[in-house]
């Protein structure tokens, strides 16, 4: 892998930094725009395990998104469980029945089935607890650089805070909190946007110094000052002249903060503070598997937990790729 | 010098107010501390005397510090769940947790340097590919997953481990170690492996990427000229120049291993202060969350702390704080 990449990257380097600059020149930006994802493109093409990845998570997404028309049966659906067919072992087992073929748990849902509306689950959470913390992160962030002073120093510093405690510990704390104040019938409902929040809370923190250390570069540069002297408005500038310019660390921290939020989401889960067990994402799955470990059980708990690690790992593929591809001084 | 040790540690004290702040928001305003407290039968005053004796009549500054000065005395409280003091609960579990933070360190340590070391002088080697693409195979197990799946293995297919409990135990004053029976060695094994997964991958790639920064250097290339074996450059001159992030990786991250053998301790059923975090969090027994919470914080804190003042110490021109953010930039 790493043979195939090393000789792409030094030719790839100066493309990249002319590409990088474009992004300063805003009428051509359009048009080298294209060049550089067309770099990507090329750099992508040549990187198997890139491509490996990204055809296993769209496979991944796409089954778990039209679980409900793809599954033999709906495994939150009561009335399409029968208790017969529980602890069927998978498909190649002597005993394996169609349609079961990972098998069924102790209430006689498909395991299958499970799976794949708990993959749904689990990439929802993950992807809107990134796109929350990429929001708050970005603008907390741009107006921390930009503007300097007290905002900065109060955003500055919950951002301190946050960090000097253990990400897990700050979303077990939310969910904790959440549901000991919230009434039993609202807690399952709100479960899955609590741990979108919870998830989010500890990790605006590394998108936000980002934008915040190239807005305080970026805002001292004469172009800035130009565009304030004409009366560009302050957002205007931040968006559109500001942000552009930072977006590609960005890119590369979300995927793999993607990659971590499935995982926090998991683990919540696992623990008993995320997902219950009426809508359950991987996490809970493997947690009620967990429970039948010693008697003979496995593939209640095995697949899922395969399942899991497969979305964690092409993802982080994904994200390894591309911070390789984006980095121009990489060897 | 003395201004940076002063300005660092004000911003520790300073975190560790709001770690603080926050903790007794909770304990204050989530669930009511009486209601939690007293039994079914108790009367309404003599829910208003502990109320009164308790303190929650006074204004919320006065019982923010009281707070404060409490758990600078190690002063949590009673538990809610089986009315025990909380500092004595947290002090029974220490040891276990600390016990297998350590292994699990020792662990990453001793199989992650010399993987780091062979990947990075080997670096196109098939056996450094295999180690890099495992690398992030490794950075991508959930580390329940892999508790499981060597509970799976080890204790329920071959039976050669157990899968759950801290074996005897000896105590030696108030510390009770499982280090020195061999069924408390046993019953490590399998908790500190899955705890050092993460670690281990993340060792590997500081080393492989220092070494490959180092082998660049002159004084690499010379020894080398000059006829010096290859595995004594190598290991012993070139290695010796990447360990010093290496221990400041291994000083910060103790403090996450801290807070995520919470997850490896619930996996392997251990006793440790995370079980004892994640029960008070099913039982809403809010002392011992509160003090977990400040106890995990202070030693990520002072960790932070120690480790930067080192580096300025080591470094003038860390002292500087906006050399620091340039630098943040390059």
């Amino acid at each position: 892998m790493a043979e195939a990449k090393d000789p792409m990257d030094k030719t790839l380097t100066p493309d990249m930094r002319t590409a990088t600059d474009a992004t300063l020149v805003p009428v051509r930006r359009s048009r080298l725009k294209r060049l550089r994802e067309s770099d990507l493109w090329f750099s992508f093409r040549s990187h198997p395990s890139a491509i490996f990845a990204a055809g296993l998570l769209t496979l991944i997404a796409l089954t778990a998104f039209l679980a409900p028309w793809i599954t033999p049966q709906n495994p939150y659906d009561l009335s399409s469980l029968e208790l017969w067919n529980s602890e069927i072992p998978p498909i190649w087992n002597a005993e394996g029945q169609w349609p079961y073929i990972l098998g069924t748990d102790t209430q006689g849902r498909d395991i299958l089935s499970a799976i794949l509306y708990g993959s749904r689950i689990s990439l929802v959470i993950g992807f809107a607890s990134v796109i929350l913390a990429l929001a708050v992160g970005l603008a907390l962030g741009l107006v921390a650089g930009f503007f300097g002073g007290w905002s900065d120093n109060v955003i500055m510093r919950i951002g301190d805070v946050l960090l000097s405690m253990p990400f897990i510990l700050i979303a077990i704390l939310i969910t904790a909190v959440a549901s000991a104040s919230l009434p039993t019938g609202l807690k399952d409902v709100l479960a899955a946007p609590i741990l979108i929040v919870a998830i989010a809370v500890p990790s605006w923190v590394q998108y936000a110094r980002t934008v915040r250390a190239s807005a305080m570069v970026e805002s001292r540069k004469e172009y800035v000052q130009a565009a304030r002297l004409i009366r560009v408005k302050a957002w205007r500038i931040m968006l559109h002249h500001i942000l552009p310019n930072c977006m590609t660390p960005i890119m590369v921290a979300a995927t793999l903060n993607f990659g971590l939020a499935i995982l926090s989401e998991a683990t919540l889960s696992f623990l008993g503070v995320g997902m219950p067990p009426d809508q359950p994402s991987l996490g809970t799955l493997i947690r009620i598997g967990n429970q039948y470990l010693f008697s003979g059980l496995w593939w209640i708990v095995v697949f899922p937990a395969i399942q899991l690690c497969l979305i964690v790992l092409s993802v982080n593929m994904i994200g390894d790729w591309l911070r390789d591809a984006l980095n121009p001084k990489l060897r | 010098m003395l201004a940076f040790l002063i300005k660092r540690t004000a911003n520790a004290i300073f975190v560790m107010l709001a770690v603080a702040f926050l903790a007794f928001v909770i304990f204050r305003f989530f669930g009511d501390p009486v209601e939690m407290m007293v039994n079914e039968q108790a009367t309404q005053s003599d829910r208003a005397e502990l109320r009164e004796r308790l303190g929650l009549n006074d204004g919320f500054i006065t019982q923010y510090v009281r707070f404060v000065v409490n758990a600078a005395q190690m002063d949590f409280g009673i538990s809610y769940r089986n009315q025990q003091d909380v500092t004595v609960l947290i002090k029974d579990r220490f040891p276990a947790t600390f016990e297998l933070v350590l292994v699990a360190t020792v662990i990453s340590l001793v199989v992650g340097i010399p993987l780091g070391v062979v990947t990075a002088v080997h670096r196109n080697s098939a056996l450094a590919n295999v180690l890099q693409t495992g690398s992030i195979v490794g950075i991508s197990l959930p580390s329940f997953v892999v508790g499981i799946m060597l509970i799976l293995l080890f204790s329920v297919t071959l039976g050669w481990l157990p899968a759950f409990g801290r074996g005897e135990t000896v105590d030696i004053g108030w510390w009770s170690t499982g280090l020195l029976t061999p069924s408390g060695r046993q019953a490590l094994i399998l908790p500190s492996i899955s705890l050092s997964i993460f670690q281990i991958t993340m060792v590997m790639r500081l080393v492989r990427a220092e070494m490959l920064e180092t082998l660049r250097t002159d004084y690499v290339k010379f020894a080398r000229a000059r006829g010096v074996p290859r595995g004594r450059v190598h290991w012993r001159h070139a290695l010796r120049n990447c360990l010093m992030p290496v221990i400041t990786l291994t000083g910060m991250q103790i403090g996450n291993l801290i807070a995520f053998a919470l997850v490896t301790e619930t996996v392997f059923q251990w006793p440790g202060m995370g079980m004892l975090f994640i029960q008070a969090v099913t039982f809403v027994d809010i002392p011992v969350m509160a003090a977990y919470l400040m106890l995990v914080s202070l030693i990520f804190v002072v960790l932070n702390t120690v480790v930067d003042i080192t580096y300025a110490w080591v470094d003038p021109r860390l002292r500087d704080d906006t050399a620091r953010a340039g630098g943040a930039h390059g």
